[in-house]
């Protein structure tokens, strides 16, 4: 893919969410864990923001989940989007339990195709030299629209 | 450690100690490319001032919200005041019932005499106007790192995301969110101010085209220029207004997220935490309320609200809509101003449903009208379902 021509917004990592980047550029999902709670939370900060602690590891996550909702987007607020309507935003909910804003892609924009609670996997594109975007794809063979761009995530050893 | 908890009976102390004694639109309302949003608060808030008989130099508390990096220095300075208490509270389209609550609080500390509450935005005309608008967010923050790659647009596609679950969850359908639009047209049509007065169908809402699945275009908010304003003093004191006051009786607010992934539960909103706050300090249940006014962003935001608010059961909202039971002469008025669907919608729109309470309470609403309403419950909704300021007003 012709990186140059990658239009739409390019995330900039803060210092707080660089070791959630840097998995993803190894496509790889590694979200931060709260030790005292012993669960995941998701956006990245440097404490938890369920029990406000500040005792935190990072690890690694299956990259599976279900939709907890989705929406298809038939309009581009974003010259990125312009040719790519319609598309599908979701909120996907790991089985590790934090939920991702994402794109549902390999999948057809239609509701007979999607549903609420359907079981997904990550998929990451490299949109960038620094920055490999995850998004999420059915589980299950489901219709293919387009070019397939973006490879399953791999297990691989993840960041130090 | 000491309890953090405020008993009702703190909280009913407050009841009925404030009132809204002026409410009024900006000259014009609808598209009014002409104007600033500066200006269109200013004329709000001269408009609100003598609805209310107070004059601009005895307002001693600006509560705005919106324009710039300070709302009230910038909103303040503009209409030529130095309030001694200011309060840009600006968590979306609820900020403006939340400032009455806040408005409240001072006015009873003593701090503050008269509280003027304004609004001005040019949501239609700014989108045609360069540097207009918001301001970007910086790129380390969660929105722009988490949402904007797989996203940029408006409020529709995240509350069609909400929409969303609660059709899966409950079988909410189309046509449930249809009947909302449709009721409150026939509201608009009865509002000489509305902007949609044009009959409107249930069929004509399923036609119209998707701007976000679920959500067809007339199941969508309008986007409008206008402002607003409202007047709050003490109770006392608005009896020496020309017009009669309108007692906030109950009050609540809430906030549980900004982004919309980090939303606790997708199918409901922050009114079921400020609606018992605001029932429980009013000492009113449900079926006293005469009429209600919500933030109609979507034909789901009200869904949505009127569970939250336990007017019916979680879930049970598409029911409780159907067959125009909202509609005028329906035994639910809702939205009577013709809401944010039909009659205006700048784009945080909290302000008019105040207006819009204050007017139906006093009996000022000719053809629309609600007879006798002597409770109304106000509800307005901001950010991605974020915060909620829910009021119950009343007249004695």
């Amino acid at each position: 893919m012709p990186k140059q021509q990658y239009a739409k917004p390019i995330p900039t990592p803060s210092p707080e969410t660089q070791r959630y980047w840097e998995g993803c550029k190894r496509h790889e999902l590694w979200l931060p864990f709260c030790r005292p709670c012993q669960s995941f939370f998701f956006y990245p900060r440097r404490f938890c923001p369920q029990c406000f602690g500040w005792d935190i590891e990072w690890r690694q996550v299956s990259g599976r989940g279900k939709v907890y909702s989705y929406a298809i987007q038939h309009r581009a607020f974003h010259p990125g989007w312009a040719q790519e309507t319609p598309y599908v935003t979701a909120i996907v909910e790991l089985d590790e339990g934090p939920r991702l804003y994402t794109n549902l892609v390999d999948v057809e924009p239609d509701p007979k195709s999607l549903r609420c609670d359907m079981p997904v996997e990550v998929v990451f594109e490299d949109i960038s030299e620094e920055i490999s975007l995850p998004r999420f794809r059915p589980v299950l063979p489901a219709p293919r629209r387009g070019p397939v761009r973006a490879r399953p995530g791999s297990s691989a050893e993840g960041p130090a | 450690m000491p309890s953090n908890s405020i008993s009702n009976d703190d909280r009913r102390r407050l009841s009925g100690k404030v009132a809204i004694v002026g409410a009024d639109e900006s000259d014009e309302i609808g598209i009014v490319p002409g104007k600033s949003s500066l200006q269109l608060h200013a004329e709000a808030a001269r408009n609100a001032l003598a609805d209310a008989g107070i004059d601009m130099s005895d307002v001693d508390g600006l509560f705005t919200a919106g324009p710039g990096w300070s709302p009230s220095l910038q909103v303040a300075e503009y209409l030529g005041i130095q309030p001694r208490y200011t309060d840009s509270t600006s968590v979306g389209g609820s900020s403006f019932v939340i400032h009455v609550e806040h408005a409240a609080a001072a006015i009873q500390a003593g701090l503050i005499n008269v509280a003027l509450i304004t609004h001005g935005q040019s949501g239609h005309s700014d989108r045609r106007r360069p540097g207009a608008g918001r301001p970007g967010l910086d790129p380390w923050f969660p929105a722009p790192q988490f949402e904007s790659p797989y996203h940029v647009g408006g409020p529709p596609s995240v509350y069609a995301m909400a929409c969303m679950r609660h059709m899966h969850q409950y079988g909410t359908t189309h046509e449930q969110l249809a009947e909302i639009a449709v009721a409150t047209r026939k509201w608009a049509m009865l509002n000489p101010k509305a902007m949609m007065r044009d009959p409107l169908t249930i069929d004509d809402v399923l036609s119209s085209r998707w701007i976000t699945y679920p959500f067809h275009l007339l199941d969508c908010c309008l986007v409008t220029d206008a402002g607003g304003a409202v007047v709050v003093t003490s109770a006392r004191r608005a009896n020496d207004c020309p017009k009669k006051p309108i007692l906030v009786l109950g009050s609540g607010e809430a906030t549980t997220h900004q982004t919309i992934a980090s939303m606790p539960d997708l199918t409901t909103t922050p009114a079921g935490i400020s609606g018992p706050l605001a029932f429980e300090m009013a000492g009113v249940r449900h079926k006293d309320i005469d009429v209600t006014e919500v933030y109609d962003s979507f034909t789901y935001t009200a869904l949505v609200t009127l569970e939250a608010l336990g007017f019916c059961k979680k879930g049970e909202g598409g029911a409780f809509v159907s067959g125009q039971r909202t509609a005028p002469g329906g035994d639910f008025p809702l939205n009577t101003n013709g809401g944010g669907l039909s009659y205006t919608h700048p784009g945080m729109y909290g302000i008019f449903l105040l207006i819009e309470a204050v007017r139906q309470l006093r009996g000022e609403c000719g053809e629309r009208q609600v007879p006798g309403a002597k409770l109304a419950c106000v509800n307005g909704t901001g950010g991605t379902l974020s915060s909620t300021g829910t009021l119950i007003l009343g007249v004695e």
